[in-house]
Formats: C-alpha cells, structure tokens, sequence
C-alpha cells in the first residue's frame, strides 16, 4: 500500500527556520521559477490546464482555464479593450471560512513557495503587479510574508528583469481588515482597491475587470503554492496523485475530536476514514457523530459518510461540497442544533449586508436558532427554517448565504429529531400556528 | 420604448411561424409566453415594464446604475432552453436573444423567491406606517401587498435602532426602516458626485450614516442635492426635516409646476393642502431635470406664506406710512403718480439733492448738486427684477413702452453692461433648445463654462454637465479654482485670474480649443460675464473662432423670457432693435399705438444714476432686492430722489420702503405663466393653488387673492387711459408669441451679425511693487435669498461662507486654514474664515453674499469689492463683525 501521506506542499514545514529564504533555497526553492521563466508564458498556462490543477480556495475552478480567460494581446496586432490594460494577479489569503487553517500555516512555515508561485504565475498571465490579500488577523503570518517579499527581493527573485529575463513584477502584501466577505473575490478587489468590501455585480468578471477594471487573476494561496511542483515535477508527476477530475495533492485540515488534529497532505480522493487513521482515530475514542468536508459552508456528514471520497466530485456526490477540505470533526457529545446556532451566528455576524435574503434571513435564522437553543422553539420553527432557508439559498446576491443555511438544512436533513427533541412539549408559537401555508419546506 | 419595439410582435410563444424578421440591434425573446424584441443591452425588468408586467423591485432605478442588492425583483430565466438554477435579478441581467423570462405571473419559483425576499424586508421593518410620512406612497407598503404574505412568521426580536438620525439639517434618517437599497447612496455617488452618505457597518447592523454619524464628528450631508434621496427612497427611512409629520400623501392635491429658482424650468410638481404647498418634488421630464432637483427648488417655498407677504394694495399717506388701501385708491394714486412723473409736469428737481456718495470728478463736489435749477424731472425708468415669467414680462415691457411711453427698462437686477447687451442681442434672443439644450452638452464632445459656476448657480445644469462628464464630453471650467462643479466634472479647469478671463480665453489650452473645434461642442456663459469688461466679447469671438455653439445661463428663472420680451434697453419684445424703424412702427401698428420710444433707453445703472440725480421723476420696480445690485448705495439714492415709486412686490422688501404706491403680486403658486429657461425652452405651467378657487385655496380661512403681475400692469394701465391687453396670462401670452413672432424677421441677430466690437480688455489693475490682492467671487446657491426665508433646514444646509485662497498666498500674509480674516473693500470689512484652495497667486475668492445671523445679509458689492478688483485682507478679528459703511 502507497504511503497516504503525499507531502509536497508541506514537505518543508518542519524544517529549521523553514520560513527562511535560504532554507527554501537549499531545498531546492526556486529552481522551478528559473525554469518557468525559460518556458513561454502560454505553455506554462497550458502546463497547470493539463496537469489538472483545480482551485483550492473551495469552488475547485480549473486554474488553468481561468488564466487562458486573461485577454491577451495578440501576436503582432495593437492590443484593444481589456487585453490593452495591465493585467494583475490578486492572491486571496483571506482565510476565513471556519475551520479552515491550511493557508495560515503554509504562509507561516513556507512563504517562499507562495512567492515563487506568484512569480511563475504572473509570468504566465503577463502580470507585472501582484497583491496578496491576507487575512488581517493574522499579524504573524503578515509579517513573515513581508520578509518572505523582502528576501525575494533581495535575491533578484522580484522586482526588474528577473534574472535577466526582461520580466518585471512587483509584490505588495496587503492586510484584510477583518471581514469574512473580502473572501469573495470581488468584495476582495473592493476592499483592495481601498473600498467598502462587499461583492461586485458580475458580469463583468475578475478575468476582464477585476482589480482597477483590469484583468486580474484571483487565486487561493494553496493553489499557487501548487504551481512551482508542477512546473518542476510536470503533469504527469502531478497526475499521479489523486483522480482523473481532480488531480494532485490536498492539504486536509482536521480538527475538533481527533487524537492528532492538523494538516495532512493527502491526494485529492482520500477518505475520512484514511484521515482519521493518520489522526489517531476519533478522540478517545468517542464515536463521531457529524463532520464537515470543507468548513461550515459545506452541509455537514455523518458516520455514515466515513468512505466518501474527498475530492470535488466525491464530496458532491454526497449531497455537500469539498470546499477548504476543513474538516470539522464532532463526536456524540456535540449537540448539532447548538453547533449549527453557533456557525449560523457566524454568519450572522459576517454577512456584508448587501443583499437582503442573507441579511435579514441570517439574522433571523440566528434568532429562531438561538430560541431553540434556548429550549423556546416549536416544531413549527423547524419548517420556518427550512422555509428562510429555501428563500435565502440561490436568492441571496454571492455565495455568502447559500453557505449559511446549508449548516442548517443538513443539520435538520440529518439529525431533525435533535430539533424536535428541543421542542419538548412546547406548544407552537401562537403566531406561528396560523401560518397555514408553507410552500416550499423540504429536508 | 423605440419604434422598432413598439412594432414589437405581440404573440403568444404558441405563433412563431410568421414573425417579422428581428429588428437590427434588438434582440427576440419571450417574457410570461408573450414573444417580444428588445434593444440590445436593455434590463429584464424595463422590457417587463414595456409590456406592462410590473415585477416588484426596490434598489431598482432607471437612472441608476443596477445594483441587483434587494433582490425583490428575481425572475425565472431560461437560456438556449437550459433553466438557470437559480432564479435571476431581473434588474441586473440584459435581455439575449432566444431567451425565455418567466416572472412571478407565470412561475411558481419566482412568485415564492419574491414572496420570501418581502417576508425578509419586513422582518425588521417596524410597523410604523400610522406615522410614518411614505405611509401612503410607500413601495414597500404597496408591493407588500402585491407580493408578501398577509402575516408574518417574525416572532423574534426586531432589531432597532435610535431615531430619527439627523445626516444634515434637512434631511433624517430612519435606519429602522430601511431596506439598504443604496439608491440614495447611489444617487450621490453617481448623479450628484457628493460623497457625503455611504454604507456602514455590516449584516443587519448595516446602514446608510455620514462621517458624522459614523465617527461623531465630521462632514454631514452636505449636498445640495440631497432632498433626491428622500424623494427616491422606496421606504420611510429618509424624510424631510421641513415636510415630518406636515401631512398624508392622500390629504394633498398634487400639481405640476415649473422650479422658480433657476434658469433650468425643472418640472416640479407641489403637494399642497389647505392653501399651502407643504412639499416640492422633483417631476420627471427627460429632457430637463431628469428626475432630479436641487434642495432650493425642493425645499424653500414658504416664502408664499412668509409673515411679510402682501395681502392688499399699499398707499403711501400723509404721515410717511404705508396704509392699506382698495385697489381702486391704489390704482387711480399710482396712475395720477406715474403719468405726472412721465410727463414731467411734477415738483421740479430740488436743488442741493442728498450727495450720492459719488463725486463729480470734475469739480470733487457730489453730483446732483449742479443741475440747472427748474430743469423738470421728467420719465419714468422701470426695473421690473429677474423673476417674472414670460407673460408677465411682456405685459411690464409693453406697459413701460405704451403707458410710461420709455425704453428705460432693465430686468437686470446685478451687475450688467452694454457689451452683454450686444452679445444676448447677437446670441441669445430668440435661440430655442434646437441651438443648444440639455440633451446637446450630453452629445457634445466639449462643454466649456465660463463665468458660471454651475453648482451655484444653476445647479440642474451642473447635474446633466456631470452626466456627460460620465460619458465621454470634456467639461471644462473657466475660472479661478478646483470648486465642486470643477472635481464633479471631470476636473478640467482653466484657471485665469479675476478680470483676466477673456486673456484666457483669446488662449486656451491646445486640447479645450482642439476639443471645442469639433461639431456640437458648447460654450455656456453665465451673467457674471458682465463683471468682467470684454468677456462677453472674448466669448463671441471663441465663438466665432471655433464654431461651437453658446448658451447663456442667467441665474434667476425670468432672465431669459424677459430678455426676449424686451426687458432690456434697446430691444423690442422679439428681440428687434428699438433703433429698427420698421421693427417699432410694425411693433407700434401691432399694438395700436402710433409710435414707440425711438431712443435706446438706459441700463439699470443708468435709470438709478438718472433717479438719483434728478432726471428720472419715477421708476416702477418690481422684484428687485436692493442688496443683489451692483451698487446698492446708488439703488438707495435712487429710490429716495426718484419723486415717485410704484412697486410690485409680494412682499413688504427695501424696495416697498421708499414706494409710495405698493402693488401687491402674486407668487408663482397663485398664477399660471410660462419660464422660459436658459435652453429658450417654454415652461408652461398651471396655477398651483388658486386662493379664489374655494375654501381649499384659502391662507388660514382669509384669502390672500393677489394677481400676477400681468393683470396688475393692465388694469394700471387702465388708469392711465392706456389699453395693454394683458388682462389674462392666456391673452398676454398669446399676444407675445404673435408679436414675437411677428418681429421674427427683424431680430437684431438677424440682421446684424455679432462681430466682437472694439472695446478694448479692460486692463487689470496696475500692477504695483507690492503683490496686489486680486476678488474672485459668485453667489452660492444658498445665501440668504429672499425666497429661502422660512427655511431654516434648508438654510442649516447652506455652505459655509470662506474666503479661499491659495497655500502660498496664505503663508505670504501669515494665514492658516480657519483663522478669521478680514475681507477688506473701500466700504466696509466682511470677516470670515479662511480654505486654502488650488487658486492663482495673490488671488482671493469669497461668496458674493454672506448671510448674517441677525438674518440680513452682506454683500461684496456693498463693500465696494468687485471680482477682477483689489482687495484687502486683514487678519486678527472675529467673524461677523463686518459690515457695510
């Protein structure tokens, strides 16, 4: 049996001062950057487009295909509309969704694996400005990419003609300030651009107006991160690990009730059960009872999901999503309608107020949650949150509410008795009760 | 709707076969089975409208940029016959070829997500409708009818917040009933360019707020724009300070009126009950106002209303007081008055007349005192103000002619010239909106404004300038420093020094002159190019250089219908030349009488010059605000010597003071008439409240029935054994287009080509060793007017009067930012703080008029300071303490 283990992201992470230039250097860092810059741009698009590598930021979008999106100038024609515009390439590190913590540690221990791969990636769309969008909170993390920048800089690595191939480019790293929405990769632009973060109308999209009305490439960490292996290891080494439609290796974050929550880089397709095995199994020995394949926004599992395989088709196969492939672990102590109150408020709190089904439907949600917490709900409560919860997915402006309620509706779709259990003998709310009509409620 | 959509097949998606072919540039789609071509680009929702299917909506506007954030207004959509797997904002997505609409009529998924957003909206919407001023009118409240169900699942706690929230002295915000539409925030971001309101906070903590509201302290709403917001927010969340708890939208009779405020004739429409407008809102005309309207037009017309209206006739009486009298004492006391001071067979010219304030150059005595003893006083001069409409203007121009049998009339109540004469003369009179017009500085490559400054003074226009600034026309401001109107403009600015701006215009930038070559390009000249000796000129002959096409921007609403009527010297009603034989005698057998005045009469400054020496033996005036003249102090010796002086006022003003006979007038509610705006473009409207008309019309139960200015002048006339014919609006307005049109053929345009004359640029001021301190100034738009009395929220909106001045200027004199400084002129000192501005070198601006807080105003002309003239600027003292000598 093959190691499950394929470490290629976190090779480096337990290394001495494995955040350092020279360290990364020394493992062979950069190597990749000399060859991309030999390669022509439009090769190296094609490279990451054969070899598969999908987004990792949740949605899984062929990376490839959304730099051929880039309007380029043509050979020998005098470029017009957006391919005449400067291109840019926007890093999304504004890790935020919960559970997830794979972007924070690889930026914390191998930063320069980020650079190189903006470098290469840049070079690719013919992007000369790059911004990485961190997450605001995590100062640590902030100040080792500035020094990661700095060092890139000083060894010629950034800045004009690198290494003498004629190719500038300019890293800026900028810090979020504290928003779950500035995840969404054009509130994300909003915000970077010195506005209010809240999510753009599309079209036009990122890839013909994105930063500034230019094109722009909006890409997450561990995607990047991905690259330079590529580009060294090719597309076919890449291929080995994982499925057909979802190719390479996936930094896996466990948490909650394991014996030894953290990262494992494992090929896309690796089970829970597989991942619970290299965790030590659940926490001593506490059976589990629901989990997330990729943080909250992801309707939650069960047990009986154990040998779904976690990667973009797999998880939708199961009625949820892959999304960060944090996964939120839960043994039977854990009340679902108290975990699912507890995310809803997250969301609650998060929401941009922007469009109204997740404004007002999150903050009601979060009330009738908390009420049945509270041991004040009634079974009706039940249908009015799957009710919001139908008028708010698919209606709401990004996919910031359709990530709200899917706690709740597979909350309810899995474990409806633990609501009712809640209800007691309560009566249904007198108000509630007239309601007749309640089109639309499904679990 | 284009013509090529309104043939637009009307089919079921039953009957394919026989379609006409799609127009080009349309494209076939089908909306609840109804098969229909659009234009290209065209939203879901307005092609919705054109079919009649009213899809519920609230962040939508037609003006606005889609913000697709309500979400009220999703819709079914499928695409080459794939359904889209989420229903789609029909405000936000264009209409595509083969595309299939199902909107709540005919989808069950549409009608329950339209269905679930309203539940959404109402959940935290308080249910205060009962006092609540959009109670009634409210889209929110009509489409939960439409689209919400009857009761609500809410049984949570509402969230709430302190109200109502002042974001400026006029305008309140509600942030408990809002919906977070942005249309407000939109609204001043992309039409007014007023950055003052934006989003704060997040998820139901979410609300409109200002840097004040936001931080504590800092700017408010500070827009003149602002009343828009209110008057577009589809719930009650932003109400008027001026209008709270005034009335129910269903107690008050709407009617359609023209904005009497400014030049641009915007459609308004007055909401009025018990004989008082309570609110003015903006009306919808496309090709003036948009839906927009500035906070003066919107908010001040309480001065109908204001304690100091006059109800009935004022007949001077033997002890000097002003008693009230019948019309018919008043009528036959002014007559007698005028006639004899017409006719010159009054009390002969005293002698030693009071000094003026000027001295005779000659002999350094005060003029006036050297008349011929005995010499009669003899004629009457007529100064009938800025304000009037069309129809009244041409019943003041014809009774001045007929009954006072003079061409001393000048509706030109601030600083004026005969050069402006010449111009308007050459390029004004008798243009219609087919020579330029709103729509035409939209489609025009090159705006060029010069001695305007839009914002101040003619703020409807600055909004479409800003327009087209967002589409491609390069607007360009002739003038000292980067104001507003400039920044909102697109900031292309030709900075000239006060009384240098024909120098600049003889040499503009290579790009403005290349830009105004082009076809269509405007140049728009506002009044105060009278201030400045040769502008006019300058203006013509860039004119003339370049071909683009001029317009002429006054600031009050009757400036241009008088000029056309002839309520200037030396222009006949049509525009022909008084010195035109064949114009006046066609004009004289038109109006049956056998001549006319053949001499070109005096300007405004000449009749108060000729008044106050003794020449003149009346003047009849009518809105005329003595402190809005260029020389208030020569108004006043004026209107002391004159031996007569009927006024037409509607209010008891400085004027009505020195009358002997007042007539009281009507205020634009209580007549219908015409404005004719600076387009040439006739603004009829209706009598808005007709105090006659029954008990609804009356003031408090007692009728103030006043007549429009018209009427006045005729019956007057009367008196005199004179007929004007101006009985009516109707009859007087017919009877000037005929005569207008009449005299069509002998305009003075037409038959003299404007050629710049002769006269030479009026030097700047010597320069000296020491750097002279160089006036800018212009009015602001909300400077303590007469009609903006009784307005104090509006008044509390008003921008703080400052001298402005550049950095370097500032570190010359020792100046910083918000010190008080002295506005020193050779009659008096204005004191005001100090803002550093992008202005020229040794180069001050300061409003024209400053408000005081005893509720008088100062202005710079009663200081004696003109724009292009010196000034002096001392530090030290507080504000306010300034006056005129």
């Amino acid at each position: 049996m093959p190691d499950p283990l394929t470490p290629v992201l976190t090779k480096h992470w337990l290394g001495p001062e494995s955040w350092t230039l020279r360290h990364y250097t020394e493992l062979g860092g950069y190597t990749a950057l000399r060859t991309a810059l030999d390669t022509a741009p439009e090769d190296l698009v094609a490279l990451v487009k054969d070899a598969g590598l999908r987004g990792r930021g949740g949605a899984g979008f062929p990376t490839g295909m959304k730099w051929s999106f880039i309007p380029q100038a043509k050979p020998g024609e005098e470029p017009t509309g957006p391919a005449a515009k400067p291109k840019y390439l926007v890093i999304n590190a504004d890790e935020g969704e919960p559970g997830t913590c794979k972007d924070t540690p690889l930026m914390m221990a191998d930063p320069h694996s980020l650079i190189e791969g903006c470098i290469i990636t840049a070079y690719a769309i013919r992007a000369h400005f790059c911004a990485i969008y961190v997450r605001g909170e995590i100062v640590h993390c902030i100040r080792r990419l500035h020094a990661a920048v700095r060092e890139a800089y000083e060894a010629g690595h950034l800045g004009k003609d690198i290494h003498g191939s004629g190719f500038d480019l300019d890293i800026v790293v900028h810090a979020g300030a504290g928003a779950y929405i500035c995840g969404e990769e054009t509130a994300l632009l909003d915000s970077l651009e010195g506005r209010r973060g809240q999510p753009r109308l599309k079209p036009p999209f990122p890839a013909t107006a994105g930063l500034y009305a230019a094109p722009t490439v909006v890409n997450n960490v561990e995607t990047i991160a991905t690259v330079p292996s590529i580009v060294t290891g090719g597309k076919d080494w890449f291929r080995t690990m994982g499925r057909e439609k979802s190719p390479g290796p996936k930094i896996y974050s466990l948490s909650g009730h394991v014996e030894r929550p953290g990262q494992y880089e494992a090929p896309l397709g690796t089970t829970l059960r597989q991942l619970l095995e290299l965790a030590g199994g659940m926490k001593d020995g506490i059976p589990l009872k629901f989990w997330t394949p990729g943080g909250s926004s992801t309707p939650l599992l069960t047990d009986e999901h154990l040998d779904v395989p976690l990667d973009f088709e797999g998880a939708t196969e199961a009625g949820s999503m892959l999304g960060t492939t944090a996964l939120m672990i839960f043994n039977e102590t854990v009340s679902v309608p108290w975990a699912v109150m507890k995310w809803t408020e997250f969301y609650e709190h998060e929401s941009c107020g922007k469009c109204t089904p997740c404004r007002e439907g999150c903050y009601w949600l979060a009330g009738i949650l908390r009420r049945m917490v509270d041991g004040e709900g009634t079974e009706a409560d039940i249908d009015t949150l799957l009710d919001v919860c139908d008028n708010v997915l698919g209606r709401s402006f990004c996919a910031l509410g359709d990530g709200a309620v899917s706690p709740i509706t597979s909350g309810i779709r899995y474990f409806r008795q633990e609501f009712v259990d809640l209800c007691g003998a309560q009566q249904r709310h007198p108000e509630v009760d007239r309601i007749v009509e309640l089109s639309g409620a499904s679990a | 709707m284009t013509a090529a959509s309104e043939r637009a097949p009307e089919r079921t998606s039953g009957e394919q076969d026989d379609l006409p072919p799609v127009p080009g540039g349309h494209v076939r789609l089908t909306i609840d089975d109804r098969i229909v071509d659009a234009p290209k680009g065209e939203l879901i929702i307005r092609t919705c409208e054109r079919l009649g299917i009213v899809v519920p909506r609230f962040c939508d506007h037609p003006l606005l940029d889609p913000a697709g954030a309500c979400r009220q207004c999703l819709v079914e959509v499928e695409m080459n016959g794939r359904a889209m797997p989420k229903p789609q904002a029909s405000c936000t997505m264009t209409v595509a070829d083969g595309m299939v609409v199902k909107t709540q009529m005919t989808s069950a998924v549409a009608d329950k997500a339209q269905q679930g957003v309203m539940e959404l909206l109402l959940i935290n919407h308080p249910l205060d409708c009962p006092v609540c001023d959009k109670g009634g009118e409210c889209p929110l409240q009509n489409q939960a009818m439409s689209s919400g169900r009857a009761e609500s699942r809410f049984v949570e706690e509402k969230r709430t917040f302190a109200k109502p929230l002042p974001i400026s002295d006029e305008v309140l915000l509600d942030r408990e009933r809002c919906v977070l539409c942005q249309r407000c925030t939109r609204f001043s971001r992309q039409i007014a360019g007023d950055q003052f309101i934006e989003l704060l906070e997040r998820g139901a903590h979410q609300q409109i707020g200002t840097e004040e509201t936001a931080f504590g302290e800092g700017e408010d709403f500070q827009s003149y724009y602002s009343g828009n917001t209110i008057q577009i927010c589809p719930v009650g969340a932003l109400t008027s300070a001026s209008y709270r708890f005034r009335s129910r939208p269903f107690d008050l009779v709407s009617t359609p009126g023209i904005g009497e405020h400014d030049a641009s004739g915007a459609a308004v429409r007055r909401d009025w009950r018990r004989g008082a407008v309570q609110r003015v809102l903006a009306g919808d005309d496309p090709d003036v106002n948009e839906e927009w309207i500035d906070d003066k037009t919107r908010f001040a017309f309480r001065y109908s209303q204001a304690a100091d209206r006059i109800a009935r006739p004022l007949v001077r009486g033997d002890d000097g007081e002003l008693v009230e009298a019948s019309w018919t004492d008043a009528l036959e006391r002014a007559a007698g008055l005028l006639v004899t001071a017409r006719d010159g067979t009054g009390r002969r010219s005293s002698q030693g007349s009071t000094p003026i304030g000027e001295l005779d150059p000659a002999n350094g005595r005060p003029t006036g005192t050297e008349e011929e003893p005995g010499e009669p006083k003899r004629g009457v001069g007529v100064l009938p103000g800025g304000r009037l409409t069309l129809e009244d203007a041409y019943a003041w121009s014809k009774f001045a002619r007929v009954a006072l049998a003079t061409d001393d009339v000048d509706m030109r109540a601030r600083a004026s010239s005969a050069e402006e004469l010449d111009f308007l003369a050459a390029h004004v009179v008798g243009q219609g909106p087919e020579h330029v017009s709103f729509a035409a500085l939209e489609a025009a490559p090159a705006v060029l404004c010069v001695a305007l400054e839009p914002e101040e003074e003619s703020p409807i226009v600055l909004l479409r300038l800003r327009k087209a600034a967002r589409t491609g026309t390069a607007v360009w401001h002739l003038g000292q420093w980067s104001t507003p109107a400039v920044v909102k403009t697109g900031g292309h600015l030709v900075r000239a020094l006060p009384g240098a701006e024909p120098v600049a215009l003889d040499a503009l930038p290579d790009e403005l002159d290349a830009a105004l070559d082009l076809p269509d390009a405007v140049v728009l000249v506002g009044e105060r190019a009278a201030e400045v000796p040769g502008l006019y000129d300058a203006v013509g002959a860039l004119a003339n250089r370049t071909g683009a096409r001029v317009a002429w921007v006054p600031r009050r609403a009757g400036e241009r219908g008088a000029l056309d009527a002839g309520l200037v010297p030396g222009l006949l009603p049509g525009g022909a030349a008084v010195a035109d034989g064949d114009a006046r005698a066609a004009l004289a057998s038109s109006w049956g009488v056998p001549e006319l005045p053949a001499t070109p009469g005096r300007d405004l400054t000449g009749i108060l010059r000729a008044a106050a020496d003794g020449e003149l033996a009346g003047l009849v005036v009518g809105g005329v605000e003595v402190d809005d003249l260029p020389d208030p102090a020569l108004a006043r010796a004026a209107l002391r010597e004159a031996d007569v002086v009927v006024s037409l006022e509607q209010r008891r003003s400085e004027v009505t003071e020195y009358a002997d006979v007042v007539l009281p007038v009507a205020p634009v509610i209580h007549k219908a008439g015409t404005f004719r705006n600076w387009e040439g473009r006739d603004r009829r409207f209706a009598t808005t409240i007709d105090p006659s008309g029954g008990s609804a019309g009356r003031v408090g139960g007692t009728a103030v029935i006043t007549l429009p200015d018209c009427r006045v002048l005729d019956t007057l006339a009367v008196e005199m054994d004179v007929d004007l014919f101006t009985q009516t609006v109707e009859v007087a307005g017919a009877e000037f287009a005929r005569v207008s049109e009449a005299l069509a053929p002998m305009r003075a345009a037409a038959n003299a080509p404007f050629a710049p004359s002769t006269r030479a640029n009026s030097p700047l001021a010597e320069e000296t060793g020491e750097p002279t301190l160089r006036l800018a100034t212009w009015r602001q738009l909300l400077d303590g007017g007469r009609l903006l009395v009784d307005e104090p929220e509006l008044a509390g909106t008003a921008r703080p009067p400052k001298v402005r001045l550049s950095a370097a200027t500032a570190a010359r004199l020792g100046l910083v930012e918000d010190a008080t400084v002295g506005l020193e002129g050779p009659r008096g000192t204005l004191h005001l703080p100090v803002e550093l501005a992008d202005l020229p070198d040794d180069v001050v601006w300061a409003p024209a008029r400053v408000p005081q807080p005893d509720g008088g105003v100062v202005t710079l002309a009663a200081l004696g300071l003109t724009h292009g003239g010196p000034v002096g600027i001392a530090g030290g003292r507080h504000a306010h303490e300034g006056s005129p000598a």
